[in-house]
Parts: structure tokens; sequence; C-alpha cells
């Protein structure tokens, strides 16, 4: 009941495919998706092994309330060593693969080792394949979805792929599915280039089911009405999408514009979400419609078009559609960080990043460091292929979005990521990043938990992990001032032991807007056998964030990798709220390590091994 | 006073909460595959339309059936499979125009809409609103309104 309590194992080396039973006991202790898949990976693989090699697994995992009528409940994570980072990678995404991955009869498909020739998998409840791929290796994202449908004449098959980029070698490549929706972060999606994996097919027709019906279809139908009332879930979301805040950020002066020299963009309305809105030169706004992912009763997801004259477009008519974007953090690496403000340009680069598979932040981040790289005269145009890579360019942004998708000319430098971009150049105090991953859209100047919440976080600088932004400006579940490190070290834990259980369920960590862990808590526990408290689901939370953390120790980092750029703390915010501030980061960690019962450097203790149960 | 399904595209996000509130009721699962309402998403326009069964006055399943196993609900207007009756031929969902009829392979027999007895789930599920269940007389009414919002009243529109 609500899990499906099968595992697929497919041997990319062997061409095997076999089915095991979930491990019911690590259910138990680990719920599912993000946690329990991450015990998978502790327990098959050696954390040292590079993430592109065939020992490294990759993990496609769903959660138990992954495809009930739980709202937002269709989610499925990808779960590796990350390529980006060697650190461990945990990437979710909507649409609605997830959902088609548990009809079909699986909790999770743990990919091993590396396919001699290009494959993909074909998954039909349990009739399983491994097919020869080379027709689409070398295609986009969009080309393999809509030719692996053609093929097998089944439009309902949901696929997942990675585009050129995963199979260039693009560390943020990412794993796309149903067009534009993404298992976005650190780089996942090469991992997946490296197996020879092109996509992962699947029609599912088995249905999901739960353990108590009733009680489930109560607590779903009363978790529905709370996002419906309330006013983020239930009207700024639905209205704007996660744009909303694109204005909000930058008043309150975090928003890291031009690889953050700077903490407010002067272009910030251009491209926020009432400009998605204005009617254009053609009488149509950017936005088409909002979108919901499987079972979603929130829909934040935007639908957008590039203006048909827009230089972009103007010859390509097959850009001339409606697709996937923008969302706020996209919008912010591709417009703030590069200074560009070209709201059809934006677009269009991130159209590009959903085809060819590529993270738009660390992509638009990367691009942010090329163009101080360029404007300092560390890097010129032999370097950039004669691309003029200036602030606020939005031909640069567009040409490196279309190189870096197919890993070409300076796109593949590009494709590097911002930490190696930056060191190959001299420059690494220029990468604007942790752990090797570029930081989302909240500059930890103006907003201090962020900062600390970016350093610790396991994959990497991600605001996934614990939003405190929720807390510091939103006033979600209370209100605390941005601007000061106090009680910081704690709201940081709690959000990240909340959110790895919520990344562990099957549900979108959106919904926490809303809900707590007591909304929640009673839709796991009518779903799932085992009597699932508030209080079980916070212990998961902080078993998983431990045992990601174990993870990247025994890979080799240590506390000092819990950093920030000397950017952030000692070059102050120049204007806005948070004017002269930096970021507080050494009067956080010290009672952060404290707080989640570490040492001092930063090892989880033996006392806090065994509380957990680790 | 009978009443019908009413379906507003425009107000659609592609959630499918529908599906899995008919998969629910009509399967005991939450099975998008099995259900009677799709929605389909013409990703490159960036529009979502439900659609399900018309419930067609001379419903053309019903006149099909060779087995008598579509009959009509009075009550509801609904044209429904009895499964005791249907032998899964299939001619049903070849005489219906629009598709709304499909089999179902695990059980051998056809499944439809048939309204939820008068008291349909996935209108209820919808978070939107996109699918109603209206006065089956006045299912242009919505429309109708909002075009009379448009028309100038003269001086009451001054007023």
């Amino acid at each position: 009941m609500a899990w499906a309590r099968n595992v697929l194992r497919v041997n990319l080396t062997e061409g095997t495919c076999k089915n095991e039973p979930l491990n019911m006991d690590w259910a138990q202790k680990y719920l599912g998706q993000r946690g329990l898949a991450t015990k998978y990976l502790v327990e098959e693989t050696d954390p040292r092994v590079d993430p592109l090699s065939p020992d490294n697994k990759m993990i496609m995992t769903t959660g138990p309330l992954t495809g009930t009528c739980a709202s937002t409940a269709g989610r499925y994570s990808v779960v590796t060593k990350g390529a980006l980072t060697g650190a461990i990678a945990c990437s979710n995404s909507g649409g609605f693969f997830g959902n088609e991955m548990k009809n079909a009869g699986y909790d999770m498909i743990i990919f091993e080792g590396r396919a001699p020739n290009p494959v993909y998998l074909l998954v039909e409840n349990d009739n399983v394949q491994l097919i020869d791929a080379s027709e689409f290796w070398g295609k986009s994202v969009w080309d393999t979805e809509e030719g692996i449908k053609a093929k097998h004449q089944d439009p309902l098959i949901r696929v997942a792929s990675i585009g050129v980029a995963g199979e260039a070698g693009v560390k943020f490549a990412c794993v796309v599915n149903d067009m534009h929706r993404a298992a976005g972060r650190s780089g996942v999606g090469t991992v997946m280039g490296s197996k020879n994996l092109k996509a992962v097919a699947i029609r599912g027709t088995l249905g999901v089911s739960v353990e108590d019906v009733g009680s489930f279809m109560q607590a779903t139908a009363e978790g529905k009405q709370t996002l419906a009332d309330n006013a983020v879930t239930g009207q700024g979301l639905p209205a704007y999408g996660t744009q909303v805040l694109m204005n909000v950020i930058n008043e309150v002066g975090a928003l890291p514009t031009r690889n953050h020299r700077d903490v407010q963009f002067e272009g910030a309305k251009n491209i926020s979400a009432e400009a998605m809105a204005e009617p254009r030169a053609d009488g149509k706004p950017n936005l088409v419609t909002n979108a919901a992912c499987f079972g979603c009763t929130i829909a934040c997801g935007r639908v957008s078009t590039v203006e048909r004259s827009h230089y972009t477009v103007a010859e390509r008519p097959e850009y001339q559609i409606a697709s996937g974007g923008l969302e706020y953090e996209a919008a912010w690496a591709l417009g703030a960080a590069t200074g560009v403000d070209d709201l059809d340009a934006l677009t269009f680069a991130n159209f590009i990043c959903n085809e060819q598979g590529i993270d738009p932040i660390s992509f638009g981040a990367t691009v942010g460091a090329a163009m101080e790289l360029y404007e300092e005269g560390v890097i010129g145009d032999a370097e950039t292929g004669g691309i003029e890579c200036k602030f606020g360019s939005a031909k640069a942004l567009t040409d490196l979005a279309e190189l870096t998708g197919k890993g070409e000319g300076f796109g593949a430098e590009i494709g590097l990521g911002s930490k190696r971009l930056c060191e190959k150049y001299g420059k690494p105090e220029l990468s604007m990043s942790v752990k090797g991953q570029e930081f989302p859209a909240y500059d930890s100047r103006g907003i201090q938990g962020m900062g600390l919440a970016y350093a610790t976080a396991n994959r990497g600088a991600c605001h996934l992990r614990a939003y405190t932004v929720s807390s510091e400006i939103l006033g979600v579940p209370e209100k605390t001032d941005p601007h000061v490190t106090e009680g910081k070290a704690g709201l940081v834990k709690a959000f990240q032991d909340a959110t790895s259980a919520v990344d562990s369920s099957g549900l979108c960590v959106f919904t926490t807007f809303a809900w707590s862990l007591d909304d929640i808590a009673p839709q796991i526990n009518a779903a799932c056998e085992g009597d699932w408290t508030a209080e079980k689901l916070l212990e998961v939370g902080e078993r998983v964030w431990n045992l990601e953390r174990q993870y990247n120790c025994a890979a080799g980092f240590t506390g000092k990798d819990d950093n920030l750029p000397a950017r952030l703390l000692k070059d102050a915010a120049k204007t806005g709220p948070a004017e002269g501030l930096t970021n507080g980061l050494d009067q956080m960690l010290p009672e952060y390590y404290e707080v989640r019962g570490w040492t001092d450097e930063g090892v989880p203790s033996n006392e806090t091994v065994e509380r957990l149960a680790l | 006073m009978q009443k019908s399904l009413h379906i507003d595209p425009d107000k659609c996000t592609g959630c499918l909460q529908c599906e899995l509130a008919c998969s629910h009721v009509n399967e005991g699962v939450f099975n998008p595959a099995k259900s009677r309402i799709k929605v389909f998403n013409f990703h490159d326009q960036g529009r979502m339309v439900p659609y399900t069964c018309t419930q067609c006055d001379e419903a053309w399943c019903m006149q099909a059936c060779p087995v008598d196993a579509i009959t009509l609900d009075a009550e509801t207007g609904a044209k429904v499979v009895s499964d005791a009756l249907c032998v899964g031929c299939k001619v049903c969902t070849i005489a219906c125009p629009f598709g709304t009829v499909n089999y179902n392979a695990s059980t051998g027999k056809v499944i439809k809409c048939d309204l939820c007895g008068g008291d349909p789930e996935c209108a209820k599920a919808c978070p939107t609103a996109a699918i109603t269940y209206v006065d089956a007389n006045w299912t242009g009414l919505d429309r109708m309104r909002q075009w009379a919002a448009k028309t100038d009243a003269g001086a009451q529109a001054e007023a």
C-alpha cells in the first residue's frame, strides 16, 4: 500500500533488468524518495567513487504518496553522486513521470554500470526492456520525447531523458521529463549521460492504492482546502508563479546581480511576473497560462511564448510555441545574474535549457561569472569564440545557451560550471558557489539565514534544502529578521529536517507555505502502514539529513567546505535595506554544528549517529 | 432537473485530480489509465482540455450495443454500461463519434462516464471549477453572463 514494494534494478553493463522487493525496514526509517534512495546509494556504492564512473549508481525514485490524489503527489527524484559537485545529489522533479513510474508498479529504478552503446529503458508495467537508442543519441530532450512516443505509437508514454548536454558531459546537465520539468541540479543528467542512458520511457496502468482509503480521502481533502485558503498557495503562486518573488526579493535588496557584485537589479521589473502578464508589441502577454504538475492543486507552473518578431525566434518557427517557464530561479539566473533584462531573451534561453537539458540556475550563474572574467580582461574574444560576453548582453546569453546545450565552443567551458571555469582562468574567487554548485536567487547578505543554508546544504548551494526565505522575508511560519544571525542555526536545522521529510514523501515542498508536518502526517499516516506522526516525520528528516552528511564526509568533504565565497563574507551589500551588511556565517556555523549534534569539524557525533539509529 | 457536466478548458491547469477521482470511485485505486475523463495537454499551445462523454440523447453507443448492455439512467440522463451484460465486443467504442467509450482490458468490459449516479466525482475534485455539474438546459449560462457583462447598457453603464 502506497509503496509499490518493488524495485527495478537495471544493470546497464550487463543489459539486465530485475525486480526485487523494496526493503520495508528501510522504508519505515527513511520513508521513500530522497531518504530511501539515499539509503540505497549509501549501502551500495563507495562515496569516493568518480561520479561519472560505471561504479556510481543513479536511482530514480518515488515517494509513498506519489501517484495518489494528495495535492502535489506526483514527485520523483534522481539520487546519485553529483557530477557538478562530487557530493550527494538529489534532484526533485514534478510533471507526470513520477506517477507513471508508480503506476507501472515501481518505487524506484536503480541504474548500475554503463551501457556499451546508447540505450533507453522502456517500461510498460512488468514488461521492461533496454532498447538501442542510437536513433535518439544526439537529439534534444524534445525530439527524444516525441520520437519515443511516435516510435511506440503511444502518446500516453511518459519520458524522462537527457539532451545533448548530458551526452556531451556538461557538468550541470539535467534529466528532463514532460518537455519542461527537470530533475535539475547537481549534474544528475551528466551522470545519466555517462551511463549511455538516453531516456527512461514509462507507461503504467496498474494503479496506486493506500492503506486506509477513507481516512486518506478525508486527510487529503482537508489538505487541499488548506492550500486553497492560503494566500501564497491559493492566490500568489497560481496567479504569478514563483516569479511573484522577483520584485519582492529585489526590494529587500537580496537579488544577486551581475555575479553577486550587486544585490539589486535595475531591470528586475522587466523580467518579473508582472512583466510576464503585460501585453507585448504583438498584443499578447509572455504568459499563456499557469499549469499544474500531477495532482497539484496549486498550479504554480508557467507556460509562455517568445514574441514572434524577437531576434531569437523570428527565423525559427519551431520556437514560436508555448512551453515551460519562466520560473523565478531561472528568470533570476538568466536575467539578474547576467544583468540581462530582455524578457524574451530569457524565455528563449529557458526554452533551450529545457530542450537540451541544462540547469538554468548553474548555467545563468556561470555565464554571470564568465561575464565578470570577460569584463575584468581575464578572458577575451579568443576564449569566447568572438562572443562579446558583457554583462547585460542578451545576445551573449542566448548564444551561450545554444552552445552550452550542445557542449560546443565556449559553451563547453561554460558547461564546466563556474567553479572549474574560474579556477581554469586563475580566478577561483569569482565562482559564486558552494561545494561547486552555483547559488540560486537569494543574496545571503540580505537574508542571513540563507548563507548558513547554502553553506551547509548537502548538495551544494541550494534554496530547496532550507528555504528560510519563507520565514525571513515572507513570514511563514513566523517572521524572523533577515538581517540578524541570531536564531538562524536552529531555524536552518528545522527547515532542513522538515524539508528532508517532505522530499521523502512524494509531495512538493511548495505545499509547506501552507502545510506544516501536522498537515502532512495524517495524509502519510492514512496512506502508509506504520504510525506516522509529525514527530516521526521530523525524526526521519533529521536522519536523512545526517545520512547525506555522512555520505559527503566519506566522499571527502569537511567542515571547511561549509563556506561561502569571500565576496559574500567581505564585500558589503552596496544598496537597499541590507546596505553595509556581509553574511555572518562565522556567527552561525558553530552554533549550527552544536544544534545538529556534530563535532567542531562538522561530523555527526557518535551520540547523534546512535540517537538517529543510522 | 437534469444536470450535465460542463467543461471550461480555460480554467484547467492539467492537474489530473479529475482522473484521480474518477479512477478512485470507479476502480478503487488511483489510476489515470482507467479514468472515464481524460485531460489532454496541447503542449505547444499551452492548452489543457478535459474531455469525457457528453451523454448524447440519441446515444450511438447505446444503439450499437448488440446485447443492450448500455441503458439510459432516466434520472441523470447518463448512458450506463452494465458489466453483467457487456460482452466486450467493442462495437460501442467504434460507434461513439467522440471516442469517449473505451475498452478496459483488465476486465474485458467497456468503460464510460456514468455521471457517478448524479454526483460526479470529477467535478467535485476539480480545484479550479473547470469541470462543473450544472443545469443541463443552461450550460451556456456562464458564457452568456460574460457577454452580457460586456454589453453597453447605455445609461446604466454611465451611472
